[in-house]
């Protein structure tokens, strides 16, 4: 437990600061409430909030009804081939983004000066950049194609979108591992190197084993936030659930009925998606900060 | 707003057969005292037998659940009552002193003044300054209170009190954080109020103290006053087994 | 033209891939620092409006109304759980149709609120979400018996809170603040989905229009944005030991 503004006196004048980027204890009088619903209800309230400006525009020739049952045409095709695009693109990129965050992290806690110095510019650097930038410099930097022998590769827009997505879930990453190794009292490393470790080996046998756990409620954070953020590539042009209920609206002949049904659904999809990842976090939280 | 008008020779605190209770835990069964004018009386007793939420119950910290706090003849057991009317004649000083961090000793005493008064700046804080010169912390009303000692902190909350012009002041065991070195310049600033004629309910467990200043000392035990008298007395010819057990520990 | 942009020219003469067009073209200037004071604007206007909403949920959390209380849950939690990328569209293609139009020279029906309105909105709301939670969390580290402190001197409930609870809370608040609004600064990029002349919006026109200048914008708008989070995170630094308590280590 950190006390903040902990004065000379052993009166500690504020409490602890109990924020989570995951969320609050208190999110579960609202699961709780969500709780006491049915499922059918619940799926008719989130439909009842998306149509009420609808409800307002009864007058108009093309109804509330019909924007509906083009949604449900399109949906199979949006979630198949659009949110599933999404979802990819989230597991690809924080594979990649974790292997390299993990790397630059080890990096910024070197003892050659160097390479701490370098890595810990390099995080600061792709931490501070708003991710739509970074994705429109690796877009544009990035070849086409590549050739690997005599084999020429098309590089598809999607997997250069993992690499401009990876840069900042790595840059957050890096600053995680080294968070997390930091957190270990130093009274640890000094105990393996009189046992007659490596730095390497304590590195690896026992200040890592000891905050993996303290790492993985960050990491869930990030992943959501990063499948939150996935939506960017369809201003690049990827075909993800974006792209495609557009796509599916223009077919419909634009009628402005269309708009919210398809765009509000494009929220609940993720909403359902991110926010039991969201209480997971927290849960996770909670329980290794008792177990510490 | 009362029915009669009170006048100096009434009880300025007059508590009558109070109880209250947290929740099934009955923490005050019947109490009963008054407290005059200029009067310095003690409570004392082990820990959990009512005495803090008995002088919480004086400012309305708490409320009570039946009979009667009179603090001036005003009723403090009143739906309507006028919490400010009631805190302008009643100062605090808590445990823990609980001065505001963020500003400095003299803001701290100036505070309420300002804000809840709205009394003229020069003048609150030419009093301020004579309150914190009081209870000799001159020099130190720049100071945050986590620059200062627990004593210092606790002579700043007295002070702060102060600056409101109380008719009587309760202390809730305001040496109980302390240091020993730092106990006893709170308990010469306090003597030095009680001899100045200031009402004053302790909570206290310095029974030395006690002995020396207290008017009248009672003695609590699980919400009820098991003994009480001047101090003359009280300590040399306590009769209950209660009292007897308690001052054989802490004597 | 002067020596500056005489430069900037002949080296695009050279090195046909690093045209900083921007250095010696009037209008292109222009664009960038249009862009740049949008991007400015924004960014200000929502961390103000996002703080403000952050204070005032707060205060409803702590209300006694159950139903208030899960109101502002059901806000924080879809804005926290929902791509900030398809709120804004939500906002502005979705919401903006039934925003009241009028006519300004009788002949063109504008809508009252514009696309950088909605931005303004949305991205508020957006951060607001998170400030909510930040400020409550700062809230309930203020100890009780402060209050009750506070309290007994005669303070009315606002008074304590304005006096006492907010300047506390908003100290220990401040790092995670720092935090949510440097996020919020880069996610006005954003605001180009629904077409708000915004930095990152005037560049992509410029590479657009002057194909050649593609790297030389990259590497502005690169630049810019560090620079920019720089600002703010060196700003709040400042502030937040300007707002340290003497004798209290946080």
């Amino acid at each position: 437990m950190k006390y903040p503004l902990q004065g000379n006196t052993d009166l500690a004048v504020l409490k602890p600061f109990n924020y989570s980027p995951a969320g609050s204890v208190q999110d579960l009088q609202f699961s709780r409430w969500l709780a006491e619903f049915s499922p059918r209800s619940l799926l008719w309230l989130a439909l009842l909030a998306c149509l009420w400006p609808g409800i307002v525009l009864a007058q108009s020739n093309y109804t509330m009804a019909q924007a509906l049952d083009a949604l449900w045409r399109w949906l199979p095709f949006v979630v198949s081939k659009g949110f599933v695009l999404n979802l990819v693109v989230s597991f690809l990129t924080m594979l990649i983004g974790t292997i390299a965050g993990v790397i630059l992290g080890l990096g910024q806690i070197s003892p050659i000066r160097a390479v701490a110095r370098t890595s810990w510019f390099v995080t600061q650097l792709f931490r501070n950049s708003p991710w739509l930038v970074l994705l429109f410099i690796v877009m544009l930097a990035f070849p086409f194609e590549i050739t690997i022998g005599s084999t020429v590769y098309q590089i598809p827009d999607w997997l250069k979108a993992v690499f401009g997505l990876a840069l900042p879930i790595m840059a957050n990453i890096s600053e995680i591992v080294r968070g997390a190794i930091q957190s270990v009292p130093t009274g640890q490393w000094e105990a393996a190197e009189s046992l007659a470790y490596t730095r390497q080996q304590t590195l690896w046998l026992v200040i890592l084993p000891q905050c993996f756990k303290r790492m993985i409620p960050p990491w869930m954070n990030w992943y959501a936030i990063l499948t939150m953020a996935t939506p960017l590539i369809s201003l690049l042009g990827v075909e993800e659930i974006v792209t495609l209920s557009r796509q599916a609206m223009e077919a419909e002949d634009n009628h402005p009925e269309l708009l919210v049904p398809f765009f509000g659904f494009a929220l609940i999809i993720f909403f359902a998606y991110c926010y039991p990842i969201a209480r997971y976090t927290l849960r996770l939280e909670k329980r290794f900060a008792i177990i510490q | 707003m009362s029915d009669t008008a009170w006048t100096p020779d009434q009880p300025l605190v007059s508590i009558r057969d109070v109880h209250k209770s947290f929740g099934d835990l009955e923490v005050l069964k019947g109490v009963s005292l008054d407290v005059m004018k200029g009067e310095v009386i003690c409570i004392i007793g082990p820990s959990g037998s009512g005495k803090s939420t008995l002088i919480r119950c004086v400012n309305a910290l708490n409320t009570i659940d039946r009979g009667s706090i009179m603090v001036e003849g005003q009723e403090v057991h009143d739906p309507d009552l006028d919490k400010l009317e009631l805190r302008k004649k009643v100062g605090m000083v808590f445990q823990q002193y609980n001065l505001f961090p963020h500003k400095t000793a003299l803001e701290n005493v100036m505070m309420a003044p300002l804000k809840v008064l709205k009394q003229p700046p020069d003048e609150v804080e030419k009093r301020a300054r004579a309150l914190i010169d009081r209870v000799n912390l001159t020099g130190k009303e720049g100071a945050y209170p986590g620059e200062l000692s627990g004593g210092q902190q606790q002579r700043v909350a007295i002070a702060r009190s102060l600056a409101m012009n109380p008719d009587v002041m309760l202390f809730d065991e305001v040496t109980a954080a302390l240091d020993p070195e730092t106990v006893n310049e709170v308990l010469l600033a306090i003597k030095d109020l009680a001899q100045d004629g200031m009402t004053c309910i302790l909570v206290t467990h310095e029974m030395g103290f006690a002995r020396e200043v207290a008017d009248h000392i009672y003695f609590t035990d699980r919400g009820i006053i098991v003994e009480h008298g001047p101090p003359t007395t009280f300590f040399s010819e306590a009769k209950d087994p209660r009292t007897q057990e308690f001052l054989s520990q802490i004597l | 033209m002067n020596g500056f942009q005489q430069f900037f020219y002949d080296l695009a003469q050279e090195h046909p891939k690093w045209n900083f067009i921007y250095f010696y073209d009037p209008t292109q200037t222009e664009r960038v620092v249009d862009g740049f004071w949008m991007t400015v604007q924004l960014s200000v206007i929502c961390v103000i409006l996002s703080v403000i909403i952050g204070v005032i949920g707060a205060w409803i959390q702590g209300a006694h109304s159950k139903t208030l209380r899960l109101v502002m849950q059901g806000y924080i939690q879809f804005f926290r759980n929902t791509p900030p990328l398809i709120q804004l569209m939500f906002f502005y293609f979705a919401l903006g149709q039934f925003t009241p139009t009028y006519s300004p020279d009788g002949w063109l029906e504008v809508p009252i609120i514009s696309n950088v309105g909605w931005a303004i909105i949305s991205l508020s709301f957006f951060a607001g979400a998170f400030n909510v939670e930040i400020f409550r969390a700062g809230i309930e580290a203020v100890p009780e018996s402060t209050q009750e402190a506070a309290e007994a001197l005669g303070m009315n409930r606002l008074q304590i809170y304005i006096y006492v609870v907010l300047p506390l809370a908003f100290r220990v608040s401040l790092p995670a603040l720092n935090n949510n609004l440097v996020n919020l600064v880069k996610t006005t990029t954003q605001a180009l989905a629904i077409a708000v002349p915004e930095l990152l919006y005037q560049m992509i026109s410029i590479y657009n229009d002057y194909s050649t200048a593609q790297n030389a914008c990259m590497l502005l708008l690169f630049i810019a944005y560090i620079v920019l989070v720089g600002i703010l995170v060196f700003g709040m630094h400042r502030w937040e030991r300007h707002m340290r308590i003497p004798g209290y280590g946080v």
